[in-house]
């Protein structure tokens, strides 16, 4: 084994590849966490007092509460007030069409391999860019603007669609829910909003590309998506970050919301900077992403794929409240050198004949811990609820390690709950067997990789499926030889 | 095309090969044969050059280069083809695909332009027919849930694919009804010619009366203790290992 571990550490050890900073005038608010800078955010962004009120309820209930440490993650303690809670391109925030794009950031995008013209000339594809704080352009506005369809920076939301934006803000993430979404409530930035009206099927890819460039900021965006009755929408996110010393955190919320037979698709592929190889630096993924199937046979499928993060901890979960409503969960994590992951999903069944499926695929390699943490919670009123989870873990040389913690809480006694769970290892006779037939082994490392994660990775959007197999080789790069 | 001098090979700082010498011309097929122990298959592993196995003194000359200084897959690129003893399973990786990336990487070592999608196919169809396998089967994930025949038939598969100049054969005839014995054989038989040459290792003679050997030879502890014709092999069958065990301690 020894041979393939030297391998496995050269392949790992690969740089990352979007560690670049950009220069670039930023306005930036003073590090801390006060009342005052809550009221500042909230006036820099001309909100309307029902959101200071709410941001600052937030703020308030976040003071009482504690930072939880139930989670199978390791990091040293969090100072909240040398954080920077705001920080913004000076460039004109809300650009009518992509001319009016600071062009430095454009460039950035374009080094990121997400060119905005590009995207929207050839892919079809709607994309949102948040740099830093703000959303710094959505494409694509006036094509999906005929159908009704609304996707804008949640900032435009709330000046243009203040009604839609009070009515399902916190409605699926109270801002009491736990710590780091509490924090989110009171200072988050920007985001991404999604309003899909009745009957429509949205007829591309809606994207969002999230990137942290400044130094000691934290990046706090919120995304709502709200799917009305009948109608169909798929989101994709992205993210990347500078290679920095520091840990830099990030703590999102998001809420979708589908009501009667909608169905929301809600893709990411996170490749946030995950820290160097000896563990240093690195963002932290402080996640809350929940699902509500509001509406009866409704549908909310969450993939992720997760390569990036110093740590990444989320657990993006559905509440299945409809009667015959269906939630998904498939994800790939893949913890590298000293990556952390503690993740996996929440499916509530509270509706008649809800359906769950949960496909969590984790892959560790150098010193990386990789946990699945999943409830399954069904309720008294969820007759006849079907639950299918399968959790495999891939161990890639003999330092990282595997940890699964299924929660199964049935309160209804027609419920039907499978569970499955595998752990194996990328075997040298695997390597060799693939070597004899010609193929180098950073070629048969990620082969075998996305053959483990074939199931999840074929739930992603064709062209995001493609980036996805390639970023599962290079996150493992040095990790095998 | 392959000559092995005074070759001495170790498992965990023990020598399993105590000096093979082994010369093989381009057409000819070679059976190796010996009991259980006696280095036949740390000799295919050897020249596949598994990491595990450790040189301690001789040569191989592989085509005019030096065998022992390359990479397992190098080797492949220059037509090392070695059909294993136990086949692995890669769970998720469609069999085919698995074997276009192989095919593809000899080429591009090659310089030779990447097969597309049809043209592969095209030369799937035509050699899955030599070895008889199901076409659902070569679409199933690389020997997942595959039968012991089915396994040692998805080599020879792999092989009539792949084209190698110098093929071992590690025990391909084991765990083989007569049926699959006769199809594996037909299989190798087909890919015969006179630039490629053959190392076939087995316990049995019987395999040999399918795939009739020009050369036999018969290790023992480490050792060739005998070489002939395909005759020494009816000798092997008909009166065992013994006779020779004494030769090989002098």
């Amino acid at each position: 084994m020894s041979t393939s571990t030297d391998n496995i550490k050269e392949l790992v050890d690969k740089a990352y590849a979007y560690g670049f900073v950009t220069e670039i005038d930023a306005d930036t608010f003073p590090k801390g966490l006060n009342e005052e800078i809550v009221r500042m955010i909230s006036s820099k962004k001309g909100e309307p007092a029902w959101l200071l009120e709410w941001r600052l309820k937030a703020y308030r209930h976040w003071l009482t509460m504690e930072e939880p440490h139930w989670q199978n993650v390791h990091y040293p303690a969090i100072d909240y007030q040398a954080i920077r809670y705001y920080s913004a391109p000076k460039v004109k925030v809300n650009p009518e069409n992509l001319d009016e794009v600071d062009p430095e950031l454009r460039r950035t995008y374009e080094k990121l391999g997400i060119s905005l013209q590009e995207q929207e000339r050839l892919s079809g594809i709607a994309v949102d860019a948040v740099f830093d704080s703000v959303s710094v352009a959505t494409t694509f506005k006036v094509k999906l603007g005929e159908l009704g369809i609304i996707f804008c920076s949640f900032s435009e939301a709330v000046k243009e669609h203040p009604e839609l934006v009070r009515k399902y803000l916190g409605s699926v993430v109270p801002y009491t829910d736990n710590y780091f979404a509490t924090l989110n409530s009171a200072v988050f930035s920007d985001g991404s909003f999604v309003y899909v009206p009745k009957g429509v099927r949205c007829p591309m890819e809606l994207s969002t590309y999230f990137r942290i460039n400044a130094s000691e900021t934290g990046q706090f965006e919120r995304t709502l998506i709200v799917a009305e009755e009948g109608s169909y929408v798929s989101y994709l996110e992205g993210c990347t970050a500078p290679m920095r010393d520091e840990n830099q955190l990030h703590a999102a919320v998001v809420e979708l919301v589908a009501l009667d037979r909608a169905q929301i698709k809600y893709s990411t592929v996170q490749n946030w900077y995950p820290g160097d190889k000896d563990g240093k630096g690195g963002i932290y993924n402080f996640v809350t992403k929940r699902g509500k199937c509001a509406g009866v046979a409704s549908k909310i499928s969450w993939t992720q794929v997760e390569t990036g993060s110093a740590i990444t901890w989320k657990y993006p979960s559905c509440i299945l409240l409809g009667d015959d409503s269906v939630g998904e969960f498939y994800s790939v994590a893949v913890t590298n050198n000293y990556q952390q992951a503690d993740t996996g999903t929440k499916m509530i069944h509270i509706g008649k004949n809800t359906r769950s499926t949960i496909v969590s695929k984790g892959i560790s390699a150098g010193h990386g811990q990789n946990t699945y943490r999943g409830l399954v919670k069904i309720l008294k009123s969820a007759k006849n609820a079907r639950n299918y989870s399968q959790c495999d873990s891939l161990l890639i040389g003999d330092q990282c390690g595997a940890h699964t913690f299924p929660y199964i809480e049935v309160k209804n006694p027609t419920a039907q709950m499978e569970h499955e769970a595998t752990t194996s290892k990328i075997g040298d006779d695997q390597l060799f067997y693939c070597n004899q037939r010609g193929i180098p082994t950073e070629d048969a490392v990620s082969m075998i990789v996305n053959g483990f994660a074939r199931e999840v990775l074929r739930e992603l959007p064709m062209e995001f499926a493609v980036e996805a197999q390639k970023l599962l080789g290079v996150s493992l790069e040095g990790s095998v030889g | 095309m392959l000559e092995i001098k005074n070759l001495h090979a170790n498992v965990d700082g023990r020598e399993i090969l105590h000096g093979i010498d082994l010369t093989i011309r381009g057409g000819e097929v070679h059976a190796l044969m010996g009991p259980n122990g006696s280095g036949k298959s740390t000799l295919s592993q050897v020249l596949a050059g598994r990491e595990t196995y450790e040189v301690t003194e001789g040569s191989v000359t592989y085509l005019g280069q030096d065998l022992l200084a390359m990479t397992p897959e190098e080797r492949a690129h220059q037509g090392v083809f070695l059909a294993f003893q136990y086949p692995v399973e890669i769970p998720g990786v469609n069999n085919t695909y698995f074997l276009k990336a192989a095919l593809n990487a000899n080429r591009k070592a090659r310089g030779e332009d990447p097969l597309d999608a049809m043209d592969f196919l095209k030369l799937v169809r035509e050699k899955v027919k030599l070895v008889e396998l199901d076409e659902d089967l070569i679409n199933r994930p690389v020997n997942e849930g595959f039968s012991g025949g089915e396994k040692k038939r998805n080599e020879i598969f792999q092989m009539a694919v792949l084209e190698p100049r110098f093929a071992v054969l590690d025990e391909t005839d084991s765990g083989l009804d007569i049926d699959a014995l006769r199809i594996v054989a037909n299989g190798v038989n087909a890919l015969r010619g006179p630039d490629r040459a053959m190392l076939v290792i087995t316990h049995y003679q019987r395999l040999l009366n399918y795939i009739v050997p020009d050369f036999v030879h018969v290790l023992s502890e480490g050792r060739i203790v005998a070489s002939g014709g395909k005759e020494l092999a009816l000798k092997l069958e008909q009166e065992g290992y013994g006779w020779l065990e004494a030769g090989a301690r002098p």
